[in-house]
């Protein structure tokens, strides 16, 4: 097979693929293809819709390889397909970074750091599959002890678990800054 | 009356700490905590004013801070200095604000990655909603109060007094923002206060804001930090509707 033709077919594959792809599976289909021929291929494609400045993108995410549409183009893309989807609010985003960071931890141990109960938003990420229960913690009662899934890589465009952004330091935490007017009629001071 | 909403509060205890360690614009490793325990307290008694079902995680915490305020008022005596009662007794509060701001900061670093069907979209079907025009924030429940504060402040404070039988129900100030954002799709915070008369008037209008929050009929917004608050019908406010007994919304219901 020709190298231009090799191309051509894993960006068929990739059109059709439901979910990134990855390099095992591929390689599967393409038989005698070898894994670094492979990468090779997808590094070229992956720069080539960079470089043309097409309205598609070649990413490595969750394990796999995916096209994905470019960012600039979100706003007409949303449109086109219409609808709003469900919003993620700042608990179920505060409890799905601990969950990620801290994996595997059960529902006490994500309590503690919340400071609040987080059974509605454990629910939450189980339904959204954004978080399964990976085992059972040897401790009275066997709590269930969960982690991040696939689907949590995908949604944050993330290659593996590795690639999270770095954790700060805890001498590197400081407060942001509250936004004004919010601020500025204190509602404590009443009476 | 008797309504009681339960408003499903994201925000804990840790994070109404954070809020008012940062107002009074003091560092978080020497919290000042006479002043953020009054203020702490003032918070829950406003909170159950507004018969906001105040979770049992406020009241723990509380009790928290009145301990760390006493001992810091003991005086430390060379021979009581061991190890327990030698260290600042708000040295554990303070390593637990940190660790919660750590994930805070964590999460609003995720949330600002290229987001599938928020930023970037695949052709599969994505496996999880998430968006809303990124230019809106949710705002929190004390930038919420902070708000109703404001509007309760605006009414003319000679009122005269005068007796009369208020006849407001929630479920009609319900039935009122609901026929405006069918009317409007969008409303202003502010503007549902424009023609209240009484404070009483106005907590029930801001409870059947919040019950329609909970059956999620409503979704509110500012645009920007500090900006109008926006009160929008949610994608499924029918639906919501729907499922919702108007005649008992103004009691308490279980399971909902």
């Amino acid at each position: 097979m020709e190298r231009e033709e090799l191309k051509s077919i894993v960006e068929s594959l990739l059109f059709v693929a439901d979910g990134p792809q990855s390099l095992q599976r591929l390689g599967e289909v393409l038989d005698g293809v070898d894994r670094q021929n492979l990468q090779g291929i997808l590094t070229e494609l992956q720069q080539e819709y960079e470089n043309q400045s097409r309205g598609i993108r070649l990413v490595e995410v969750a394990g796999g390889y995916q096209l994905r549409t470019a960012k600039a183009n979100a706003d007409w893309v949303k449109k086109f397909l219409g609808g709003r989807p469900a919003r993620m609010g700042k608990a179920t985003l505060e409890t799905l970074a601990i969950v990620a960071y801290r994996q595997p931890i059960t529902k006490a141990e994500v309590e503690a750091i919340r400071g609040v109960d987080v059974d509605g938003v454990i629910t939450t990420l189980l339904e959204r599959n954004l978080i399964r229960a990976v085992a059972r913690k040897d401790v009275p009662g066997r709590p269930f002890l969960y982690g991040t899934t696939p689907e949590f890589l995908q949604l944050f465009n993330l290659k593996d678990l590795s690639h999270l952004p770095t954790l700060k330091e805890m001498d590197e935490i400081s407060l942001p800054e509250i936004p004004g007017e919010a601020l500025s009629t204190d509602y404590l001071e009443e009476n | 009356m008797s309504t009681k909403v339960q408003l499903e509060i994201f925000e804990g205890p840790l994070d109404l700490l954070l809020h008012l360690i940062k107002k009074n614009e003091v560092s978080i490793t020497d919290i000042p905590i006479a002043t953020i325990t009054e203020q702490y307290l003032a918070t829950l008694d406003l909170m159950q004013t507004l018969s906001l079902d105040v979770a049992g995680e406020f009241l723990v915490m509380a009790a928290t801070l009145i301990h760390i305020k006493s001992r810091m008022l003991l005086p430390v005596g060379d021979d009581e200095v061991d190890e327990e009662e030698g260290v600042d007794p708000r040295e554990e509060l303070v390593r637990r604000l940190l660790e919660y701001q750590r994930y805070k900061d964590a999460a609003a670093e995720l949330d600002q990655r290229e987001l599938l069907t928020r930023d970037v979209f695949a052709r599969a079907p994505a496996p999880v909603a998430e968006a809303g025009p990124r230019e809106f924030r949710e705002i929190s429940v004390f930038e919420l109060l902070g708000a109703l504060k404001r509007v309760i402040d605006r009414l003319p404070k000679d009122i005269v007094h005068e007796v009369t039988l208020e006849k407001i129900t929630m479920r009609e100030k319900m039935t009122l923002l609901l026929d405006r954002l069918r009317a409007q799709s969008r409303v202003v915070f502010e503007s549902l206060f424009a023609e209240v008369k009484s404070r009483m008037e106005i907590v029930v209008t801001f409870l059947a804001m919040l019950e329609l929050v909970k059956v999620r009929a409503i979704r509110i917004f500012q645009d920007e930090p500090g900006g109008e608050i926006v009160i929008e019908a949610a994608a499924g406010m029918e639906e919501a509707l729907e499922r919702v007994v108007f005649d008992e919304a103004g009691e308490k219901q279980d399971g909902a």
